[in-house]
């Protein structure tokens, strides 16, 4: 029965659908380590990106325009990071517990709208597959790397470009810096606050387009609690990926894949009690960082408030 | 000196009090919202605080809330204190509780006097396993706790849903084809005495109690000293002599417990039996999530826990009575409780600076009158300013 | 605790909440109104399980008048310990039937309902009055209309692979879902059932990722039940791959692919439980919604053009159930 595993219907299966469930993973788990890079731990992910899926599915909804979906809930999830981060960075709240409440208030909030504004569970027509011509014709990862939606190539784009930025710009270097030394940083004469603005604040922004990923381009309805949790799973692959771009993208493959197997194991009979089946891969995301016993260190001021003279 | 001992009194009155203007101030912006929506916002907070404190029983169904925070808090005061992020109440909670559970299932006839005390030690150790393990991840493969602890809760739901459908099903809904997924009625002569005639059990004593006890572990024993010292210093602590590693596992393990006897209360206190719809909050009430909020509140000091965990009971019990009465969407009431969190925690800027102010005045005051009073350091999650 | 200003507040709104309810009418509401109460544990606009409830509600005060019946809800209730703060507060303020809709609301009300001897409860989905008498319980045969919607899932696929999405296997998904199985079974022994239960009420995405296994293992045709399957219905509609609903209706969410839904008619049972009420029976009752006494409605999607020997397929079993010929033992 195992063996029904290893047909090529089921492999290119796992592998697509691991690819597209990653999507909002990626979206908010690099708004996440962005912030994190720079001190700010959010917790409010999920809020976010609930009032970003609702965004975008009713202005999808009312205007037809997918665009204007994505763009309304880019500018919402900023709204809510700029709240996030003038909570955190002005006000010197304690970061775990305000995000807490930003996702309290996201996940209400993007409820009420919802019950308000549109009443009941609708569908739009959201962004489809773009099968890119020839690659996709390719046999096997034609379906599974060429035949996906724009939002989702985009994620992967994502990550790449975080990569450079963090990595080979100026700014990649002060995020950095802000988040190992402010003092050291401040000294050398960059704004810790500004720099901590932008990170959390582009954080939300990427965190209401996980949302509209969601709402407008994987499953095209809304609900309300419709992330379930994502959100948290999102920053919990920060961790994952030792805030490194391309390592957290491996951990919400990881994972998207695994949940992916593990669908398929329930949908070829295979007997394991499905309950057991929905755990593993929470189990194989722990069992992985256990293997691979990483050594990557926090940024060091994560969590810290910083305050000039210190 | 007389003088400035009473404005100290005064100032720190004002800083107790921080918390209620904060919460007042979100509810101002919560008016608005429920001006918004159509209903009376009057009549709507005047629900509240009569679901919350209008009666007896309204009053015991606030303890009965604040119990699973305090108790889930104090076990967060171990763990920040040890600059140890828990995020696993939740599953904590729930295997404490099965462990507890599984115990009254397997010797109903036992009295009890017995039977008890029995359940809440096991809750307290299913909840140690379950917080025990993301600590040893963390101590000896450098696993993330707040990844491993959030993993750890997906994987309780699952192990509850287990559980509760097939080993541990009540019988009756076994031989039945709908199979409600949850546990016999525990043995009667289990449910934790009632203390007055209300839904207040004993379990609102035992978390009050052992909030006393947490607050000598941590300042009267060398166990909370080690813990604190390796959450303000692990490289001094380390040089000290400490064994870093173990004092990580035990402020995960022993926050683990918490929460699990958390369960345990809940289960023997409330439900009487384990029941599922699925997810974790059906059965926890979010208490995983909520105690951390409140032991934050509280100062992460196992004493200041106790007020906010009242306080943030009452505000989740009366947002019930608010529903109920003025016929508001239920979500309203959860954006509220966020802004709340959102308002208090930002409100505590206004504390440190006037605890700073104070910390200088009394330096000054010192450099004339002698020593200055004790005062204790501003809390910190981190542990380090 | 309350000023008297307060109070009168409170009263106005409510006298104002009345007259608004009234249509307008400046009838003052007669003592004999009757009042209901109703405890869920999701939305009541979730296309599912409460929503069901609430149209039922809905549609008994359309028939009776808003003047003679009145109802309010707590939804979203899904932390048992608050549901049964609810149902005391509920039941202290003197409502005259307080509905527990949820299965995990069972123990709560056994501990309740002895206290409010003169208050009639009702819970479901289950069979079990707790033996007292003032407590009724209400369930759906699920089964028997998911029997009917395997039947036609049976006829209608091709490839022989029939889809299911469920939240956790137990309750009234598993009634519905080992009904619907049987169904598959009675009509194409060679067709295959595939179930993914994905351990959630809520997680739309990983419901939507599931239709896609299915999809990907070559169903044509599929089905699912709870609240989180309108993720499934989407991915059902993008693939053209056929649908059946149950619980609410869910034709709204995808007219060109949805067949038929198990369509929940609550009031059948409600009516009669207002009944007895009225006639001073509280309770100790058992009710079962069922295609014979109408509570199980299916309800076919007009923009589908459905076969007409898979209507008549249909219409067979429904008859073989109800007649009794059509045993459905999930």
């Amino acid at each position: 029965m195992i063996d029904q595993l290893f047909t090529e219907a089921v492999l290119v299966g796992i592998l697509a659908s691991g690819i597209r469930l990653a999507t909002p993973y990626l979206y908010a788990s690099i708004g996440e380590t962005l912030s994190q890079r720079s001190g700010v731990l959010n917790l409010g992910v999920e809020g976010q990106m609930l009032l970003g899926a609702f965004t975008a599915f009713y202005i999808t909804f009312t205007t037809g325009n997918l665009w204007l979906g994505v763009l309304a809930a880019m500018f919402v999830g900023l709204l809510m990071g700029l709240a996030m981060a003038f909570v955190t960075i002005n006000l010197q709240a304690e970061q775990g517990i305000s995000g807490i409440g930003f996702y309290l208030f996201g996940l209400g909030m993007s409820d009420l709208l919802f019950q308000k504004m549109l009443g009941t569970v609708a569908t739009v027509s959201g962004f489809r597959p773009i099968h890119i011509p020839w690659l996709s014709d390719l046999p096997i990862i034609g379906k599974i790397l060429f035949s996906q939606n724009i939002l989702v190539y985009g994620a992967y784009l994502l990550v790449a470009v975080t990569w450079f930025v963090l990595n080979k710009t100026t700014l990649g270097l002060k995020i950095k810096a802000v988040g190992e030394s402010p003092q050291a940083a401040d000294s050398l004469g960059v704004s810790v606050s500004r720099i901590r603005y932008l990170t959390v604040s582009v954080g939300g922004m990427l965190s209401g387009l996980a949302g509209a990923s969601l709402s407008i381009a994987l499953l095209n309805v809304f609900q309300q609690n419709m992330t379930s949790g994502l959100g948290f799973i999102a920053v919990a692959l920060v961790y994952f990926g030792g805030w490194r771009p391309f390592a957290v993208m491996g951990g919400a493959l990881l994972f998207s894949m695994v949940n992916s197997l593990q669908l398929w194991v329930q949908v070829l009979n295979i007997p394991i009690p499905s309950d057991f089946a929905v755990m593993m891969p929470y189990v194989l995301t722990i069992i992985a960082l256990v293997i691979t016993v990483q050594r990557v260190r926090p940024p060091s001021a994560l969590t810290k408030p910083f305050e000039r003279g210190h | 000196m007389e003088k400035w001992r009473q404005s100290e009194t005064v100032s720190r009155l004002l800083d107790a009090m921080l918390p209620v203007y904060a919460t007042l101030a979100a509810l101002g912006v919560g008016a608005v919202m429920l001006l918004l929506l159509g209903a009376n916002p009057l009549e709507a907070f005047g629900a509240l605080l009569e679901g919350a404190f209008g009666s007896t029983n309204a009053l015991a169904d606030t303890v009965v809330k604040a119990t699973p925070l305090l108790l889930i808090g104090l076990g967060i005061c171990i763990s920040f204190r040890g600059n140890v992020i828990n995020i696993g109440g939740e599953g904590q909670m729930i295997v404490g509780a099965l462990t507890a559970t599984a115990l009254g299932l397997a010797f109903p006839e036992s009295p009890g006097i017995v039977m008890i005390p029995l359940a809440m030690i096991l809750g307290f150790l299913g909840g140690a396993l379950w917080g025990g393990i993301p600590g040893a991840l963390k101590a000896y493969f450098n696993v993330n706790e707040i990844l491993s602890t959030i993993m750890m809760n997906a994987i309780a739901v699952q192990l509850m849903n287990f559980l509760l459908s097939g080993p541990m099903i009540d019988p009756i809904q076994a031989a039945r084809d709908s199979q409600i997924p949850q546990t016999a009625r525990l043995a009667a002569q289990f449910d934790l005495p009632r203390l007055i005639p209300t839904r207040l059990h004993l379990g609102a004593l035992i978390a009050v109690v052992l909030a006393v006890a947490v607050y000598f572990l941590l300042w009267r024993t060398t166990l909370g000293y080690r813990i604190r010292a390796v959450g303000q210093n692990p490289h001094a602590s380390r040089y000290a002599g400490i064994d870093v590693k173990r004092q990580i596992v035990f402020a995960l393990l022993l926050s683990g417990a918490f929460a699990g006897l958390a369960g345990a209360v809940q289960v023997f206190g409330v439900n009487h039996r384990m029941i599922t719809d699925g997810s974790a909050t059906g059965f926890t009430g979010s208490a995983g999530f909520n105690g951390i909020v409140a032991a934050l509140f509280g100062q992460l000091h196992p004493l200041g826990t106790i007020p906010a965990s009242f306080l943030f009971g009452a505000l989740l019990v009366g947002a019930n009575k608010l529903q109920r009465v003025v016929q508001v969407p239920s979500a309203v009431i959860i954006a509220l409780n966020g802004l709340v969190v959102v308002f208090v925690v930002s409100s505590e800027i206004f504390r440190r600076r006037r605890e700073q102010k104070r910390l200088t005045d009394a330096m000054i005051s010192q450099s004339e009158d002698g020593p200055p009073p004790d005062i204790p350091a501003p809390a910190n999650v981190e542990g380090t300013p | 605790m309350f000023s008297n200003k307060i109070k009168m507040i409170l009263l106005l709104v409510l006298v104002a909440l009345l007259i608004s309810a009234c249509g307008g009418t400046e009838e003052a509401a007669t003592p004999e109104v009757f009042k209901v109460a109703v405890v869920m544990p999701s939305a009541i606009n979730d296309l599912a399980f409460s929503q069901s409830m609430y149209d039922a509600l809905l549609g008994i005060q359309t028939e009776m008048g808003a003047e003679n019946f009145e109802f309010v809800y707590s939804e979203s209730m899904f932390v048992v310990d608050d549901a049964a703060a609810a149902i005391r507060d509920y039941a202290s303020q003197g409502y005259n039937l307080i509905i527990a809709h949820g299965s995990q609301y069972g123990s709560s009300l056994q501990e309740i309902a002895p206290d409010f001897p003169e208050t009639s409860f009702a819970w479901g989905t289950t069979v079990d009055t707790f033996g007292l008498p003032n407590v009724f319980a209400y369930e759906a045969r699920s089964e028997e209309g998911g029997y009917v919607m395997g039947v036609m899932a049976a006829m209608l696929s091709e490839s022989g692979i029939i889809g299911v999405v469920g939240p956790i296997e137990t309750g009234d998904a598993k009634l519905y879902v080992d009904g619907f199985a049987a169904g598959v079974a009675a009509t194409n022994d060679a067709a295959q059932v595939n179930s993914n239960w994905i351990g959630s009420f809520s997680d739309v995405a990983l419901a939507s990722e599931a239709a896609q296994t299915h999809i990907g293992a070559g169903a044509d045709v599929m089905t699912g039940t709870a609240q989180m399957v309108v993720g499934a219905v989407g991915v059902a509609e993008e693939n053209g791959v056929l649908w059946f609903g149950t619980q609410s209706s869910q034709t709204s969410l995808a007219p060109s692919i949805v067949v038929a839904n198990q369509v929940y008619r609550w009031e059948v049972v409600l009516n009669e439980m207002i009944e007895l009420i009225k006639g001073g029976t509280y309770g100790g009752q058992s009710f079962l919604i069922t295609l014979e006494n109408g509570g199980l409605v299916i309800d076919y999607n007009p923009a589908f053009t459905l076969p007409a020997e898979v209507t008549e397929a249909a219409g067979a079993a429904i008859d073989g159930i109800i007649d009794g010929s059509i045993k459905v033992t999930p």
